[in-house]
C-alpha cells in the first residue's frame, strides 16, 4: 500500500493505483477528457493534471502512479491555468457549432468548456476542412474531433479492426482511416463502437430520420416498424426514463403518435430465425460430413462483414439464416403485404437497430428477395429514434403504453434475449431441445451462457450426444476464438457471436454515456423480462406456427430458402476476393 | 565616440546562442517517421528568418516556397504546385547572392526529389506517405529492437536478473553488447533534447555484470524439426538460441576451434574480455542447441547433403577474408592482414611485436583494433596511415582517440602507394602519397593527391585493415544469388530461389555491427518457424514496476572510464572501467520513458512478444 496526501486528504491505496483512481476515492474529481478506464489511458488531452509538491510539471492524474509521500494538489493556480488552456487550444481546433451537433448536451467537451467558465477562446480558430462521405452508414466530422485517440484504441483493442489511426506528424496529425484512403473501402465492420466511444460529436451514423419523415408523409406508403429487442432496454435514457419506464409499449406509443401504422417487434423473427437457423444446425449435425463446423450465427451484420474481411475461410461456416430484421423485412413485404392486401412495393419497412452495420445490410443489393423491392428500406438506429421523437415533439413520459401492432408484434422471451450475447445460443438451444426430443426442457437449462465473459463456452447432453457450444462477443474476442480453432486448440458445434461486447445491448448506435460500457446495465433487463414471459420457447410463438402453417409449411422449406435465408458470397467486402 | 571596441554580447545574443544549441540537439533526435514534407517546411522557415533581407530571392523566394510546400500540406496544392515549387527553388538557388538563400533553396530542391512520392501523397490524399512513425527512438533505432526503456526501468529498480532476461527476449547476447556494441540505440534517444543520450551500453554492461546467474530459458515442447546453422558467431548463435526456444532441434557447424565468430576472431579481448565471451555463450548454450567445431561446410559437408538432413537452413559465415590494398609489394613478408592477425589472437596464437616499427592501413574500427593490439604485443611505434582526414575515419570517435591515447600516432591524408622489400622479401618501409581533402562525394570528401612528394616510413610489419570479404563462392554454385560476394537475401532473411534456406549477419549486410547480426539472427529465428509451419511467440513475461513521474532538469551523462592509457597498454585486460552503483542509479533515473511517456503509450510502446 501506498500512502500520499491528496489535497490535505490522507489516503492510502495499493502500489500502481492512479492519482485519478486515488483521489476519487476521497470522493476528489478531476476532469478528464480523452480518459476511458482500461482502454485509453494515455494522458493525450493533458485536462487531468495535478500538481505534485517538489515538481515543476504537472503530471497526467490518468497514467501516473501515486508514489510514497507524494503530495498531489488537484486544484492550485498552475493546475487550474493549465487545464483551462488545454481546453481552449482543442476548442481552438473543435468546430464549436455545438446547435447543429448531435453530441450537443451529451458532449464532453462542451461539459468542460462549461465547467471551466470558458466563455471566449484567446486563441484563433483552425478547422479541419476535410470531410468524411455523407451517404456512408458511419460518418467522420474531421472538424469536430479532438485527436482523443480513443476511436484508434476501441477499433484496435476490443474490435480488431484497426481501422482509425493517427496519420501525419506535427500540426497536421490527425485520426483518420489508416491502411486505406476512405472508410468504404477500408474494412470497417459498421459496429459503431467508434461512435459510443467518441467524447465528441466527431464520429457519428448516418441520419436517416428525414428519409423516414419523407415515408410518413407519403400519403402513398404504408409504414411498417420494427424494433429490435435491444433498443427496448436503451431508448429511454435519453429522456431520463428507467428501463421500467420504458418499454417498448411506450416506444410503441410514440412511434404510433408520430405516425407509423404499423409498429412490430424483431422478437417475432428472432423466433422465426431460431425455427431456421436451429433447424439448419440439427441439419448440418445430421450431416457432419459434408459440413464446415463450428456453425456460426449470421444474426449480427457487423460479425458477417469482419469474416469476410478478415476471416473468409470461415464463411461457408456461418448459418445461411438472414438475421432477424431481415427475415422481417422479407416477411412483412410477402406475408404480411398479403395478409393486408397491398402491393409489397407500397409498404416502406423500417427498422430501429442497436448499430450501423444493419444500415449496410438493408442495402446489400440480394436483400430484396420479397418483391425485388429492398426488403427493409430504412434503419433507425436507437439515438436517431430517440432524435425523431424529440423533432416530433413528443414527450413518451405523457404518454400510456400501447400494444403492439398484429400480426408480427408478439415475441417469444427467447427472441427478447437476440439482445445480449449468448441470447441467441440460449433461445436456439431452447427450441433445438424441443425439436430433438419433443418436450420442451425447463427454460433456464442453458443460462450457462449467459453473462458478459468475452468467450464463454459450455457442453450440454443433447439426446445423448454432447453438444460443444461457444459465445463470443467483441470482435477481439471473435477473432481470438477463431484463431483458436485454426490452430486446432478448440473445437465446438456451435458458436454465437456479436460484434460488439455485451452483444446489441452494448451495441454501437445505442444512447451514449461517456466513460460507461452500457451492457453491464442492459442486459439484465432483456433477461428480467424474458424471466416475466409467459412466452419463453420461439417454437411455441402463435404468429410462428401460423405463420408456418400457412405460409412457410417447415422450417428450411423452398419458400424459406427463398425468403429467409441469404448467400453470404454474394456480396464482397471491399477487399474480398 | 571610441574609435574600435571590444565586442561584449546582449542577454538576446547569448539566449539565441543557447537556442542554437537546443536546435542542433533537437534536429538530432529527430525520430524516423516525421514527415519530411512537413519538415522541409519547417527548415525553410528558420531558413528564411536567417535572411538579412537585402536580396529578392531570399527575402520574398524563401517565404512563398514555404507557402507553397504548406499548400501542399493544407490539400489546396496540385500536380502544378510541385512543378512551382522546383523551379522557384532553383531560380532561388541560382540567382541568391549568399548562401543563406541559395543553401536553404538547395534544401528544397533536395527536397522535391528526395521525397517527391511524399509531396504526390499529399497532393492527392491529404497525407503523409510514411507511416511508420517511430514512438520510442531507441527501440526503433536498435536493429533487434530491444526493450530498452523496459529494462532500463528495472536496473533502477535493482532488478538485474529481470533487466537481463528482458534483454534476452530479443538479444540472447547482452553481455558481449554490454561491452561492444555501437550503441544506435543512443543516437537518436530523446533525453538529448534535455542534455545529452542515456547511456544505454554502459548501463547494460551494468546489468549484466550484476546478473546472479544465467538460468536455462524455458523451451517450447520440441517440434520435432531440425535446423542446420553454418557459422557459430552472433548472428548463428542468435538464431539457434530463439529457435531452440521455439523447440526445433538446432545444430551450429563452426569451421574454426571455437565459437563466437568475429567476437572472439575480430574484437580484442582488451574490448571483450574472454571468459565473458565464454560464459556467454556457454549460457546460450544452456538453450540446448548442439555445436559442432573445426566442421567446414563445403569441405567437411557439402551444402546440399546439409540442406538434405536439415527441415531448414541458416547461414550466417561472417565476413572473414581479408580485402587487399592492391599495391606493389604487398607481398612482402611482414605484411598482415588485421583478419589474419586477429584469428590468430582469437585463437591464443599471440604475435611478438616487440620493439618493432607498425605502420596500420586503414580507418575503421578495425584499423584501431589491429593498432591498439600491437601497441599491447610490444610494439615500439604504431602509425595509422589513412587516405583521408581523421575527421572522416569510420572507425568510432572514440576508439580513434582511445588509439591515439594508447600511443598510436595517426597519419591522416596518407595513401599507401608501395611497400618496399628488404633483400630478404620482409618488409622495409610502406612509402605514402601526402593527400589534400577535395570534393565531398556521397556524403565523404573525396581524397585527391597533393602536390608533395612521396614519404618513405620505415617499418618492420604493415597491418592492412581496410575491410573484409564474404567467402560466399560455394553458396553462389549452389544457386543463391550473391551480390557483390554478399548473399542476396530478402529482408525476410530467405530466399526465392531456395525454400528453406535462410541468411543473415555480416555475410548479408556486409561487415556490419554485432547487434545487427543479432537481429539477422532473430528475423531468421522468426521466419524459420514460420517457415516450417509454427508461429511460437517469443516474450519475457516480466512485468515492469510503475513508472516514475519526475521533472526533466538537465542532468549529466554518465560516461565511462577507462583504465589509464600507460597501464592498459601492457596487457590485454578489459581497458573499460564498469559504471558504478551510485552512477548506474543517477543514470538510469534519467531515462525519459519513451514507451510511456509521448505516443509510446498509443502505440509502437512496448512489444512484450514477437
Amino acid at each position: 500500500m501506498v500512502n500520499v496526501t491528496i489535497d490535505g486528504k490522507s489516503v492510502c491505496v495499493p502500489e500502481g493505483t492512479t492519482i485519478l483512481k486515488a483521489a476519487a476515492s476521497v470522493g476528489i474529481d478531476i476532469p478528464t477528457l480523452c480518459y476511458w478506464e482500461g482502454l485509453n489511458e494515455i494522458g493525450a488531452c493533458r485536462v487531468c493534471v495535478v500538481e505534485v509538491e517538489g515538481n515543476m510539471r504537472l503530471p497526467a492524474a490518468c497514467n501516473t502512479a501515486v508514489e510514497e509521500g507524494m503530495v498531489i494538489r488537484t486544484n492550485t493556480k498552475k493546475v487550474r491555468d493549465a487545464r483551462k488552456s488545454n481546453v481552449e487550444l482543442i476548442l481552438s481546433e473543435h468546430n464549436s457549432n455545438c446547435t447543429a451537433c448531435v453530441r450537443s448536451g451529451n458532449c464532453s467537451l462542451q461539459k468542460l468548456a462549461n465547467d471551466f467558465n470558458i466563455t471566449e477562446i484567446p486563441y484563433k480558430k483552425h478547422l479541419d476542412e476535410k470531410k468524411g462521405n455523407r451517404n456512408f452508414p458511419l460518418i467522420h466530422d474531421y472538424s469536430r474531433c479532438i485527436k482523443c485517440m480513443r476511436c484508434i484504441q476501441v477499433c484496435d483493442k476490443i474490435q480488431h479492426s484497426n481501422v482509425w489511426d493517427l496519420i501525419n506528424t506535427g500540426s497536421r496529425a490527425t485520426v483518420d482511416v489508416g491502411d486505406y484512403y476512405s472508410l468504404e473501402e477500408s474494412n470497417c465492420v459498421l459496429c459503431g463502437q467508434c461512435i459510443t466511444h467518441c467524447p465528441v460529436g466527431a464520429l457519428k451514423e448516418r441520419d436517416d430520420t428525414a428519409k423516414a419523415i419523407d415515408a410518413l408523409e407519403d400519403p402513398e406508403k404504408i409504414t411498417v416498424i420494427q424494433i429490435a429487442p435491444s433498443i427496448r432496454t436503451a431508448w429511454g435514457e435519453a429522456f431520463g426514463l428507467s428501463p421500467e419506464e420504458a418499454t417498448v409499449n411506450r416506444l410503441a406509443a410514440c412511434l404510433k403518435s408520430i405516425g407509423f401504422d404499423y409498429v412490430f417487434d424483431t422478437n417475432f423473427s428472432a423466433d422465426l430465425t431460431i425455427m431456421e437457423e436451429g433447424s439448419e444446425f440439427l441439419k448440418r449435425l445430421s450431416d457432419k460430413e459434408n459440413n464446415k463446423f463450428p456453425m456460426f450465427t449470421s444474426c449480427c451484420p457487423g460479425w458477417v462483414r469482419f469474416v469476410k474481411a478478415n476471416y473468409p475461410e470461415f464463411v461457408d461456416n456461418l448459418s445461411t439464416a438472414k438475421s432477424p430484421q431481415q427475415m422481417f423485412g422479407a416477411v412483412t413485404k410477402s406475408y404480411f403485404a398479403e395478409k393486408i392486401g397491398v402491393d409489397p412495393s407500397k409498404i416502406c419497412s423500417i427498422s430501429i437497430m442497436p448499430c450501423l452495420a444493419k444500415k449496410h445490410e438493408c442495402a446489400i443489393p440480394v436483400m430484396n428477395d420479397a418483391c425485388g423491392d429492398p426488403d427493409v428500406d430504412i434503419v433507425l438506429t436507437t439515438r436517431e429514434v430517440d432524435r425523431l421523437i424529440k423533432s416530433e415533439h413528443v414527450d413518451p413520459s405523457k404518454l400510456e403504453d400501447v400494444e403492439l401492432d398484429s400480426p408480427l408484434g408478439v415475441g417469444s422471451g427467447a427472441g427478447n434475449i437476440f439482445g445480449a450475447t449468448g441470447g441467441v445460443m440460449e433461445a436456439a438451444l431452447r427450441s433445438a431441445y424441443f425439436l430433438v426430443t419433443g418436450s420442451n426442457p425447463d427454460p433456464d437449462t442453458f443460462k450457462a451462457v449467459r453473462g458478459e465473459d468475452g468467450w464463454k463456452e459450455a457442453s450440454f447432453e443433447l439426446a445423448g450426444s454432447t453438444l460443444k457450444v461457444a459465445v463470443a462477443s467483441g470482435l477481439g474476442n471473435a477473432a481470438k476464438l477463431l484463431d483458436a480453432i485454426k490452430a486446432g486448440k478448440v473445437s465446438y458445434d456451435f458458436v454465437e457471436i456479436m460484434a460488439c461486447p455485451g452483444g446489441c445491448v452494448g451495441g454501437g448506435g445505442q444512447p451514449i454515456h461517456d466513460q460507461c460500457e452500457m451492457s453491464t446495465f442492459r442486459a439484465p433487463v432483456l433477461y428480467s423480462q424474458d424471466k416475466d414471459n409467459t412466452l419463453r420457447f420461439s417454437h411455441e410463438n402463435p404468429v410462428i406456427k401460423t405463420i408456418y402453417e400457412e405460409f412457410f409449411k417447415e422450417p428450411l422449406s423452398e419458400k424459406s430458402h427463398h425468403l429467409l435465408h441469404t448467400d453470404h458470397h454474394a456480396w464482397k467486402m471491399p477487399d474480398e476476393v | 565616440m571610441s574609435r574600435l571596441s571590444n565586442v561584449t554580447t546582449t542577454l538576446a545574443q547569448e539566449t539565441v546562442e543557447e537556442l542554437y544549441n537546443d536546435i542542433e540537439r533537437n534536429i538530432q533526435t529527430s525520430q524516423p517517421g516525421l514527415c519530411p514534407v512537413d519538415l522541409a517546411a519547417a527548415f525553410l522557415h528558420l531558413s528564411h528568418a536567417r535572411s538579412c533581407g537585402k536580396c529578392t530571392p531570399c527575402r520574398v523566394g524563401l517565404g512563398k516556397l514555404e507557402q507553397l510546400i504548406n499548400s501542399v500540406l493544407d490539400g489546396t496544392a496540385d500536380e502544378s504546385t510541385l512543378e512551382a515549387i522546383e523551379t522557384t527553388a532553383e531560380s532561388i538557388y541560382r540567382s541568391a547572392d549568399c548562401a543563406i538563400g541559395s543553401e536553404a533553396a538547395r534544401m528544397a530542391v533536395k527536397a522535391v526529389k528526395g521525397f517527391h512520392d511524399d509531396f504526390e501523397e499529399h497532393i492527392r490524399h491529404g497525407r503523409c506517405k510514411l507511416q511508420n512513425f517511430k514512438s520510442v527512438p531507441c527501440v526503433a533505432e536498435c536493429p533487434a529492437h530491444v526493450d530498452i526503456p523496459g529494462y532500463i526501468a528495472l536496473i533502477h529498480e535493482g532488478r538485474y536478473n529481470d533487466a537481463v532476461n528482458l534483454i534476452r527476449k530479443d538479444n540472447p547476447l547482452p553481455s558481449t553488447c554490454g561491452m561492444i556494441c555501437e550503441h544506435p540505440c543512443e543516437e537518436h534517444c530523446r533525453r538529448k533534447l534535455v542534455d545529452d543520450a542515456i547511456n544505454i551500453r554502459g548501463l547494460k554492461r551494468y546489468a549484466v555484470e550484476h546478473e546472479s546467474e544465467i538460468k536455462a530459458p524455458v523451451c517450447a515442447e520440441p517440434t520435432g524439426k531440425k535446423v542446420g546453422i553454418i557459422g557459430g558467431g552472433p548472428s548463428g548463435l542468435t538464431a539457434a538460441y530463439f529457435l531452440s526456444k521455439m523447440g526445433h532441434e538446432c545444430t551450429v557447424y563452426e569451421q574454426r576451434d571455437k565459437l563466437g565468430g568475429m567476437l572472439r576472431y575480430g574484437i580484442p579481448s582488451y574490448r571483450l574480455p574472454r571468459e565473458v565471451l565464454d560464459r556467454e555463450i556457454e549460457g546460450m548454450k544452456l538453450a540446448g542447441f548442439k555445436t559442432i567445431t573445426n566442421f567446414s561446410i563445403g569441405k567437411d559437408m557439402s551444402f546440399d547433403e546439409l540442406r538434405k538432413q536439415y527441415d531448414a537452413v541458416y547461414i550466417s559465415i561472417g565476413a572473414h577474408i581479408d580485402n587487399k590494398i592492391g599495391i606493389e609489394g604487398e607481398d612482402a613478408e611482414g605484411v598482415i592482414s588485421a583478419v589474419e592477425m586477429l584469428r590468430g589472437i582469437g585463437d591464443g596464437n599471440m604475435p611478438d611485436f616487440s620493439g618493432q616499427d607498425i605502420v596500420v592501413v586503414g580507418g575503421g574500427n578495425v584499423a584501431m583494433d589491429v593498432a591498439r593490439s600491437a601497441v599491447r604485443l610490444g610494439a615500439k611505434t604504431v602509425k595509422i596511415a589513412y587516405r583521408r582526414r581523421k575527421a572522416d575515419m569510420t572507425a568510432l570517435a572514440e576508439e580513434v582517440e582511445g588509439a591515439v591515447a594508447d600511443g598510436c600516432v595517426i597519419m591522416e591524408l596518407n595513401a599507401p602507394v608501395k611497400i618496399e622489400k628488404k633483400e630478404d622479401g620482409s618488409v622495409a618501409a610502406i612509402w605514402l602519397k601526402p593527400q589534400i581533402v577535395g570534393e565531398v562525394k556521397w556524403g565523404r570528401p573525396a581524397p585527391v593527391n597533393a602536390d608533395s612528394p612521396e614519404v618513405r616510413v620505415a617499418c618492420d610489419k604493415v597491418l592492412v585493415a581496410i575491410g573484409q570479404g564474404i567467402d560466399s563462392a560455394q553458396f553462389g554454385e549452389a544457386g543463391l544469388p550473391l551480390k557483390r560476394n554478399r548473399l542476396a537475401a530478402s529482408e525476410a532473411g530467405d530466399f526465392a530461389e531456395m525454400e528453406g534456406v535462410f541468411s543473415g549477419g555480416d555475410c548479408v549486410t556486409g561487415p556490419a555491427t554485432v547487434i545487427k547480426a543479432i537481429a539477422g539472427g532473430k528475423v531468421a529465428a522468426a521466419n524459420i518457424d514460420e517457415y516450417l509451419g509454427f508461429n511460437h511467440p517469443i516474450e519475457s513475461g516480466i512485468d515492469l514496476p510503475p513508472v516514475r513521474f519526475a521533472d526533466r532538469e538537465p542532468m549529466g551523462r554518465v560516461n565511462m572510464t577507462e583504465r589509464p592509457a600507460s597501464e592498459r597498454i601492457k596487457d590485454f585486460d578489459l581497458m573499460e572501467l564498469p559504471m558504478t552503483d551510485q552512477e548506474a542509479c543517477q543514470e538510469s533515473a534519467r531515462c525519459l520513458q519513451c514507451d510511456h511517456f509521448g505516443c509510446g503509450l498509443l502505440k509502437g510502446g512496448r512489444e512484450f512478444r514477437w
